[in-house]
């Protein structure tokens, strides 16, 4: 069998999401289910006087209706809705439980939840529910959290919930700003962004009164550590739960939470001893799941004359929402180590601060801190280059790890171990495939034309930090749980393969990679091998699909499963073969005698010997079925080189991009097809946050873009011509030399596009342009930036 | 994005859409493609209590040659106008307009009636209307009547049309000879236009706009500036003139104002030339 591993094979999962046979939560019906309706604060803080619930509950079809009050004295949850991650010994974490009661911290907090049996007459009745508020000053923006002239929390007596530093050598630190040529300084705001899943969150959760036991469909990334944190925040024992992702659209780190919903689907269904569901509509879900980013970042950066840095000092105020969700605290501590981004950086500093404001909860969102650490040395990379008068990429040659060669095991400033790098070739095939002198000729030849049409040229140069997580590791930063991952390998007696994974798909493609890994490994016909995943009652144990985790954890954990088969296998095939282990070769899934060519056995004879158990040396266990769990002793870094080619409408301030050329090392390829998605979608995702989508409230705290029709998701008309390209760097985290994949697009583009703004509005004197850098803001600055010339010339 | 119950009933043909109107008064709304409706109506910012299925009034979906002019059915889709060989030819900017709007879904189920008489200011086609000079028909209990673009729209989602009556046709006058430019300025490709302007030049030259004031209008002041022999820029310098433009995140009334004396600069450019 040839190998399948490092090829495009296609997607197993799609067959069936394809034609429509993939069942998502919102499919799944079961008889005398009753619907949630989320009465929710159409405030963003305020205290509530008093819940009128009777006319809600007189209405067709109405079980019941609960005020938060009346569920906390129902003795629902044994503690608030966890947060896994408190990233100091003293922060702030007031309680967080599914439903308010006295006062509600941000529009959308479920005040009272209506039962009833049909979605839309839940729909209705939580319409008539009069809820009567006492508003309460709303902290609307990061700005009023630093202010602190109001409260999100009263109680806390202040918005900040933590500070964080990470400055190893606070000495060196200020010596390299005071010995520097060149120090650039960079404003930068990570808006918040709403995630937009294709297939909004949902739950079911159906009670066996008589059992006992409650199954939950939710459409979740993490239906393992959900598991542990309902039973740990409800008191249900965890071995009467049961959490099922069926088909799940798309995550992006939105469905890595335990929400208020899958609490009250789980508990009321307990409670009323009947079927709990609910879907999110799509304006309610820029309210009932936790938005990304939410910073503002401070960078500096320090170099000598000839721009070599010096030292990185970033500091940054980190909007967490009104309540600590599952690792809210902890996204901007997983960019903390990145802001010294690919380059050898002497000295280094980072601070956070994390503060409450009255509006949705934020938390992972794809890339989850390592986008926002990239964009902002990114962004003051390109400011230094200007500073010191060389071009981008020279800059980065200048300072890249290792003088841009190929290394191993690296230890960087913030202290991490780089597992491996060769960037300089990363970054010649990139400019070699945007044909970069071509591009800067005319550029300026737009530029000395005084085209109305200006190009920019954008450059980013990523690296980022997943594979999470070595268990130590996440110790060290008081991260609740342990970052390994479980794989089994069982093969049948027919001879196929169940593969169980621990980490859990939501549109990555595991049946298909594990597949591969599986193939390769035993010399299986892949569309022989079955991977289980998503059921904690089929996979019991799992830490799930977050962190460009998969691969590089749990992937592994399946290929080590296969060894451990193998090497069981090689023992009953030694016995049956009458020759000695050591004397077998193991090739396309078959144990050969060395020397004797016709003396073997196929795997699938030897799995079948294994099931029967007739004869087997002394003392092994029937049955060729084995666990590994993974605990990878490194993170994994992929880096890249992404170019970002815009066109710039001066008349109108519209941003196009005509070219997108992204040059990604992800280590050894499993699937390139699925990598090359992977990017593509990442990518997307960056530019839409660099130039369409960004939530904006106003000063009450109220959203103004919920729905799709003003928050700007960028659909496939406004996607890029994306040429990819790749550099094969393995890592030595993991015997299979792999890095995650999933986020990186995400971690590179960003900042690209902004670059190449920036470029392309250089002549104007405009040297920064915030996110989403949308027609209406670009063709202001480039008016003032005018208008300001003229000015100043005439006087 | 959950709708208020409501009843439903279909119409077999204008009259008893008609009489359906007539019955239920402000309580009824009629629904074509839907896809004005239905939104506003899960956002519930509508809620009739009866919603009166004209959909299916295939006889009202037709593209004839009325001598000096097309006339178009109310309940013509805009995929139909979009490929329409007869449009193509006589009235070509209206095919073209019928392009831009949203996506292809959306253009086999909305359709020119339910747009025109939605009278969203930001929508394309009462633009291309406005700027041919069209001639809309609507029937009521009373009979049928003609009513120029011009007075058709009337405020914010309004219209001139009474609460009994119903659009049964639009009739386009035929300039195949004329210089016409459509200029939508939008985010994504599916979306209605920050501001767009049509522009139809024959003889004397149309300017209609979109999202530049509380209804679909023309602008009075380009076309007075042009009949008055100001040149193409000129007469784009004075676009925004006497308009208030709606403000929202994709545009507050200086960004408008100026794309509008941009994309009127362009849309001069191309339909003068
Ligand atoms: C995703 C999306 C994107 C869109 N993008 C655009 C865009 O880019 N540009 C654009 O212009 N439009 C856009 N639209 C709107 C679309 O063009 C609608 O189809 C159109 O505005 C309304 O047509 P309809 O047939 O669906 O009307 P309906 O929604 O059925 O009705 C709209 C209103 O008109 C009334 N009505 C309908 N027909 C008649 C009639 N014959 N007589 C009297 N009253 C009537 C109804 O009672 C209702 O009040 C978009 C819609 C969607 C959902």
């Amino acid at each position: 069998m040839t190998a399948v591993m490092g090829t495009p094979m296609k997607r197993k999962e799609d067959p069936k999401l394809l034609t429509g046979e993939g069942k998502f939560v919102d499919d799944i019906h079961v008889h005398g289910e009753l619907w949630m309706g989320m009465v929710r604060s159409t405030m963003a803080h305020a205290k509530i006087n008093a819940i009128d619930t009777a006319e809600a509950a007189g209405m067709p079809g109405v079980h019941s209706v609960f005020t938060g009050t009346q569920l906390q004295e129902m003795g629902l949850w044994a503690a608030p809705l966890p947060c896994a991650w408190p990233v100091t010994e003293d922060m702030l974490n007031p309680p967080h439980f599914p439903t308010a009661s006295e006062v509600v911290h941000h529009v959308g907090d479920i005040v009272a939840v209506v039962l009833a049996d049909s979605r839309y007459r839940a729909a209705d009745a939580a319409e008539m529910v009069v809820v009567d508020y006492e508003p309460l000053p709303a902290v609307a923006s990061i700005e009023d959290a630093i202010a602190g002239e109001k409260l999100a929390h009263a109680g806390l007596g202040t918005n900040k919930a933590f500070h964080w530093p990470l400055i190893p050598d606070p000495d060196a630190l200020e010596a390299a700003f005071a010995n520097a040529t060149h120090v650039v300084k960079g404003e930068f705001v990570q808006q918040r962004l709403i995630p937009a899943a294709m297939e909004p969150r949902g739950v079911l959760a159906i009670p066996s009164p008589a059992g006992g036991d409650i199954t939950l469909y939710t459409s979740t990334q993490v239906p393992h550590i959900l598991k542990v944190m309902l039973a740990a925040t409800t008191g249900i024992s965890e071995s009467k739960l049961r959490i099922i992702a069926p088909a799940v659209g798309g995550g992006f780190g939105a469905k890595l939470n335990v929400n208020p919903d899958e609490s009250l689907a789980v508990t009321l269904a307990n409670k009323l001893s009947r079927p709990v569901r609910w879907t999110e509509t799509r304006s309610e879900a820029a309210f009932s799941t936790h938005q990304g980013r939410g910073q503002k970042q401070t960078m500096e950066i320090a170099a000598d004359e000839n721009g070599k840095i010096l030292g990185v000092r970033a500091h940054i105020d980190a909007d967490m929402g009104a309540y600590m969700m599952l690792i809210t605290p902890g996204v901007p501590l997983l960019g903390s180590f990145l802001y010294t981004g690919v380059y050898d950086v002497p000295a280094f500093g980072f601070t956070c601060d994390g503060y409450f404001t009255n509006l949705t909860p934020t938390d992972a969102y794809r890339g989850a801190g390592r986008p926002e650490a990239s964009y902002a040395i990114e962004r003051v990379m390109d400011m230094l280059s200007y500073e010191v008068g060389v071009t981008p990429e020279e800059i980065r040659r200048r300072n890249y790890l290792a003088g841009g060669g190929e290394f191993e095991n690296l230890e960087v400033a913030s202290t991490l171990v780089f597992d491996s790098g060769n960037y300089s070739p990363n970054l010649d095939m990139a400019l070699d495939m945007a044909k970069m002198a071509e591009l800067r000729a005319e550029q300026q030849r737009r530029r000395d034309a005084g085209d109305k049409k200006q190009l920019g040229i954008g450059l980013c140069t990523y690296v980022e930090i997943c594979g999470l997580a070595p268990s130590r590791a996440l110790a060290g930063l008081n991260y609740g749980a342990g970052g390994w991952e479980a794989g089994t390998v069982r093969l049948l007696p027919t001879g196929k393969v169940e593969v169980v994974s621990g980490s859990t798909p939501h549109g990555q493609g595991h049946e298909t990679a594990w597949s591969q890994i599986v193939a390769d490994k035993l010399g299986i016909d892949p569309a022989d091998i079955t991977v289980l995943h998503s059921d904690t009652a089929i996979s019991p144990l799992g830490m799930d699909t977050y962190g460009s985790r998969s691969l590089a954890v749990g992937g592994v954990a399946i290929a080590m499963a296969c060894d451990k088969v193998i090497d069981k296998a090689r023992l009953i095939a030694a016995h049956q073969l009458e020759a000695n282990p050591d004397d077998l070769d193991f090739e396309a899934g078959r144990f050969g005698v060395k020397g004797s060519p016709d003396k073997g056995l196929l795997i699938q004879e030897i799995a079948f010997g294994a099931f029967t158990a007739h004869n087997l040396p002394d003392g092994m266990e029937p049955n060729l079925n084995e666990q590994m769990i993974f605990d990878p002793p490194n993170f994994a870094f992929p880096f890249g080189t992404h170019v970002a080619v815009v066109e710039v409408d001066e008349d109108t301030g519209e941003t196009e991009l005509i070219d997108y050329i992204a040059i990604d090392d992800c280590g050894n390829h499993v699937n390139p097809l699925i990598i090359e998605g992977q990017v593509h979608g990442g990518i997307v995702q960056g530019v839409a946050q660099a130039l369409y989508e960004g939530a904006e409230y106003d000063a009450e705290g109220n959203c103004k873009n919920p729905s799709l029709m003003d928050y700007l998701v960028p659909s496939p008309t406004e996607v890029p011509n994306i040429q990819t390209g790749y550099t094969y760097t393995p890592s030595t985290s993991n015997p299979l030399g792999v890095k995650g994949v999933g986020e990186a697009g995400t971690i590179g583009s960003a900042a690209a596009v902004i670059n190449a703004i920036c470029d392309a509005l250089r002549p104007h004197g405009i040297t920064d342009m915030s996110m989403p850098a949308t027609p209406m803001k670009v063709w202001k600055a480039i008016n003032s930036a005018d208008s300001t010339a003229n000015n100043g010339g005439g006087q | 994005m959950i709708p208020a119950s409501f009843d439903y009933v279909e119409a077999e043909n204008a009259d008893a859409a008609i009489a359906a109107l007539t019955e239920h008064g402000d309580e009824a709304k009629l629904m074509a493609g839907g896809h004005s409706l239905i939104p506003l109506m899960k956002f519930r910012l509508t809620t009739p209590q009866v919603v009166v299925d004209i959909g299916r009034i295939n006889d009202l979906s037709y593209i004839n040659d009325g001598g000096d002019h097309i006339a178009i059915g109310a309940l013509t889709r805009h995929m139909a106008v979009e490929t329409s060989d007869v449009l193509k030819a006589q009235a070509p900017i209206l095919a073209h307009v019928a392009s831009h709007v949203g996506d292809p879904s959306v253009r086999h189920r909305g359709t020119l009636g339910g747009s025109l008489a939605h009278g969203d200011p930001a929508s394309d086609l009462p633009a291309a209307i406005l700027a041919l000079n069209a001639t809309l028909v609507a029937k009521g209990p009373n009979g049928q009547r003609e009513i120029s673009a011009s007075d058709f729209f009337t405020g914010f989602l309004e219209t001139a049309l009474a609460s009994d009556e119903m659009l049964t046709e639009i009739r386009v006058p035929k300039v195949p000879d004329a210089g016409w430019s459509y200029q939508k300025f939008n985010r994504r490709a599916q979306d209605w236009a920050i501001v767009g302007v049509a522009a139809v030049s024959n003889g004397s030259t149309n300017v209609a706009m979109v999202n530049m004031g509380h209804t679909p209008l023309r602008s009075a002041a380009v076309e007075a500036a042009l009949a008055g022999g100001a040149s193409a820029a000129d007469a784009a310098a004075v676009a925004a003139e006497g308009l208030t433009p709606p403000e929202d995140l994709n545009g507050d009334a200086e960004y408008r104002s100026h794309l509008a004396r941009v994309l009127v600069g362009r849309a001069l450019g191309e339909a003068m030339s």
